[in-house]
């Protein structure tokens, strides 16, 4: 009955989505103030519509109630509770559910708070808005239906993929969503305001934390995701170019790219209709990996099972979106009259820079991912594009962006001496650069990977901190770190932001060049070194788990006499998939991870053991993580818990900075 | 010896499932053979390479590398010679030649219509600043602003 309800409210919603995409939009055109005002109750309804159909499926999900298709094929009686919540996410049907939830949520949020923004520009916004959910909500009801049931139901369920059974399951989907979806509001202001034919601060002002609330979960979204990998997986990758990666990567740059365009609208109102066009194109890219993920045109391990008629569905929401965007867009674009002139050093150019390196590098992503295609289409031959080429082809952008990060950052609006700020970070520069030289000349014949990341890292941390201190006044230590903690709260989450990115480079780069790695078999008490380290397999037993069984490895690690750590790493079988997976144990270091995988019995009695050195690989997930912090902390900047929306002159936002 | 352990590959009997004794004792062999996985696609699974794949295809094409590379191969000999057998997909870095040229040099071209695009664009921007200075008024408030 509960269950039926869901699929009923789901419907409602659908229906509901149809009225708000439809009214408020004739009502804006027509100025008629009573169907613009259907918006924001309307929003409000499909919201709780799908959140009840939502609880509904999770009910079903927890009850283990295996009348409905979907909790049969991905649950079982015996999975973890977590699990039986985070499953309703962890296949197509349910997941696609989360996304409109997401979806209605946002549009919801823009009606609940967007009290001081124009009527029409809000009414037209939830329209656009709603009219996604049209679009997703018929491709749930009629190809994805998640409330499907059996005639007969089974005992018992077919179990959720293992490699899903993980904590990461619970987070690293709906903050990616949270993210993904976001856009969809930033593309929903934009053609709002395509249909408007006006673009200024105030607008900028509304688009920017939409952007960056959504750049946010993205960021913390992809850094778990990755951090999972790295410890499911069982060897320690964290990046694999892999597709559906590649899918949640690209809407990522772009919306980096949209962050920092729309501060030049926002300040200088300038960039208008290229931002509008990002703003387009970020969302775009969510749809293009939301058709990479379920379609099944490209493999990836992430892809779930599909069916080409689904693939064809989102191709067509794909082609209308953005067909139609794009074509308002041509239409529209040349009536945003951009005021502000700026100087070709300036705050502007460097901005301008930024995001043409930001989106050609996004485009590098997507000409690899979908390359496959292009060239089975053209040449009837298939072949791999895989990391080898992107780490070639995508690397140089990240080094150019971070060698020129923090001048222009640091460059002043409209009119810039390039001399000036350069001296200011000169000392900043030199100490990257001394840094560097240390590491390689420490570091015995290996590539250049290890110092350039460390110089990119360090040149970007010190660049943030030069930022903040060089604008502190020069009365003395004490004065100048007071005066640092009054300057604005977006100066902080754009120091923390670019310092994040810098410790993550320095990461990357880290742990790629200086890894060190160990495969052998080992008796059980066996002793052996791997560089610093001296590691004992004590012992091996055999343990079962709640709905596997498990063998589990004592190891000890030492380095010199002192016990740094004792792991144990697991395989565990799930008998239900018939599924091995490897859960490695791991020694988190500040400097180093010591990750330990134990293999399968050998014939001789000894075990296949694994032990990776991992050198920086913590900094990676922190850099993500501050960053993400960073573009927190900007959120809560004053100009938007007192003006959002508020129509300020130019002027005074400028004198702000 | 190449052809017995292609038959073994076809079959994928146990005996191999020995990860740790893939391993060569040459170290300056063995890294090369590591960098050679990276490079080939387990062409049996998803989007994995042969060094981060557990299927038993890859784990023969692992051996084969090996067996390649002791036989004195050079790096391409042993590409090549996964390129002949399973095609093209088998690399996971697609040659540059043919229609892939325009692949390789998707970044470079776009980078440089990019660069062009925003440099007519800002330099058009700065046409406009040109005869306008600060006013009187403005410098007044920089000043202020700079003495705060």
């Amino acid at each position: 009955m509960f269950t039926e309800l869901g699929h009923f409210a789901l419907i409602l919603a659908f229906t509901v989505s149809i009225v708000q995409a439809i009214i408020p939009l004739i009502g804006a055109h027509k100025g008629w103030h009573g169907w613009m005002a259907v918006a924001e109750p309307a929003a409000t309804a499909q919201f709780m519509l799908l959140f009840y159909s939502f609880i509904a499926l999770t009910y079903a999900f927890v009850t283990s109630d295996f009348s409905l298709q979907l909790v049969v094929a991905n649950s079982h009686t015996d999975k973890p509770l977590l699990y039986k919540f985070a499953g309703v996410w962890g296949n197509h049907e349910g997941s696609m559910l989360l996304w409109v939830l997401i979806l209605a949520l946002f549009g919801a949020c823009a009606a609940w708070f967007g009290g001081n923004l124009p009527d029409r520009l809000r009414a037209r916004v939830l329209a656009v808005q709603s009219s996604i959910s049209v679009a997703f909500l018929a491709f749930i009801l009629f190809t994805s239906n998640p409330f499907l049931r059996i005639e007969q139901p089974p005992f018992n369920g077919q179990d959720l993929n293992p490699l899903l059974q993980d904590v990461g399951l619970a987070f690293h989907p709906p903050l990616l969503y949270l993210g993904y979806v976001g856009l969809s509001m930033s593309f929903s202001f934009a053609v709002a305001a395509l249909l408007e034919g006006r673009v200024d601060a105030a607008w900028a002002r509304w688009v920017r934390p939409w952007t960056l609330a959504a750049w946010v979960f993205l960021t913390a979204g992809i850094a778990l995701g990755s951090w999972w990998a790295y410890y499911e997986l069982g060897w320690g990758g964290f990046w694999f170019w892999d597709p559906v990666e590649n899918a949640s990567f690209m809407p990522w740059l772009f919306a980096a790219a949209l962050l920092h365009s729309a501060v030049v609208v926002e300040k200088r109102e300038s960039l208008k209709s290229w931002t509008i066009l990002l703003a387009i194109l970020a969302f775009g890219f969510s749809l293009i990996g939301t058709f990479l993920v379920r379609s099944g045109v490209i493999t990836s391990v992430h892809a779930f099972a599909n069916d080409p008629e689904r693939g064809v569905f989102i191709l067509i929401i794909l082609g209308v979106f953005m067909g139609g965007a794009l074509t308002l867009f041509a239409a529209r674009s040349h009536v945003m009259q951009a005021k502000g002139a700026f100087a070709m050093v300036s705050r502007e150019s460097a901005l301008v820079l930024n995001n043409v390196l930001l989106a050609v590098s996004s485009l590098v992503v997507f000409v690899g991912t979908i390359w496959p295609l292009v060239s089975e289409l053209a040449t009837g031959r298939t072949l791999s594009v895989g990391p080898p080429f992107f780490n070639v082809a995508f690397t140089p952008f990240m080094v150019l962006l971070g060698a020129v990060l923090p001048i222009g950052a640091m460059l002043p609006w409209k009119r810039a001496k390039l001399g000036r700020v350069a001296r200011g970070l000169i000392p900043y520069f030199v100490v990257s650069v001394a840094l560097a030289g240390l590491v390689w000349s420490l570091q015995t014949g290996r590539s250049l990977l290890g110092p350039i990341g460390l110089f990119l890292g360090s040149w970007l941390v010190f660049g943030a901190f030069a930022d903040l201190w060089l604008r502190s006044g020069r009365y003395g230590i004490a004065d100048r770190l007071k005066r640092m903690t009054r300057l604005p709260r977006s100066d902080w989450g754009k120091a923390l932001a670019h310092g994040g990115l810098g410790i993550t480079i320095f990461g990357v780069a880290g742990l790629t060049a200086w890894e060190h790695e160990d495969i052998r078999i080992a008796a059980i008490g066996e002793t052996f070194t791997v560089g610093q380290y001296e590691i004992t397999l004590d012992q091996v037993s055999e343990e079962p788990g709640p709905n596997y069984r498990s063998l589990i490895a004592q190891m000890t690690v030492m380095r010199g006499s002192r016990v740094e750590s004792v792991l144990y790493p697991e395989k565990r079988i799930y008998p239900v998939q018939a599924m091995p997976t490897t859960e490695a144990a791991i020694d988190n270091g500040f400097l180093r991870d010591v990750y330990v995988v134990i293999g399968d019995v050998q014939e001789n009695g000894g075990y296949a053991v694994r032990v990776y050195i991992k050198p920086l690989a913590n900094w990676i997930w922190a850099g993500s993580i501050i960053m993400a912090i960073g573009g927190g902390i900007s959120l809560t900047d004053r100009r938007y818990r007192v003006a959002a929306g508020a129509r300020k002159p130019v002027t005074n936002a400028t004198a702000a900075e | 010896m190449k052809n017995i352990i292609l038959a073994l590959m076809l079959f994928a009997t146990p005996i191999w499932a020995v990860e740790p004794d893939e391993l060569l004792a040459d170290p300056a062999l063995e890294a090369r053979a590591q960098d050679l996985d990276e490079e080939i696609r387990c062409v049996q699974c998803v989007s994995e390479t042969i060094a981060s794949s557990n299927a038993d295809w890859a784990k023969d094409a692992r051996i084969m590398v090996r067996s390649l590379l002791i036989e004195g191969q050079s790096d391409e000999e042993v590409l090549e010679f996964f390129a002949e057998r399973y095609g093209d997909v088998a690399l996971m870095r697609p040659r540059r030649a043919g229609v892939n040229l325009l692949l390789w040099y998707a970044g470079p071209i776009m980078l440089l219509f990019g660069a062009f695009g925003a440099w007519f664009y800002v330099r058009r921007r700065s046409q406009e600043i040109q005869p306008e200075a600060l006013s009187t008024d403005e410098e007044k408030r920089l000043k202020s602003l700079l003495d705060d």
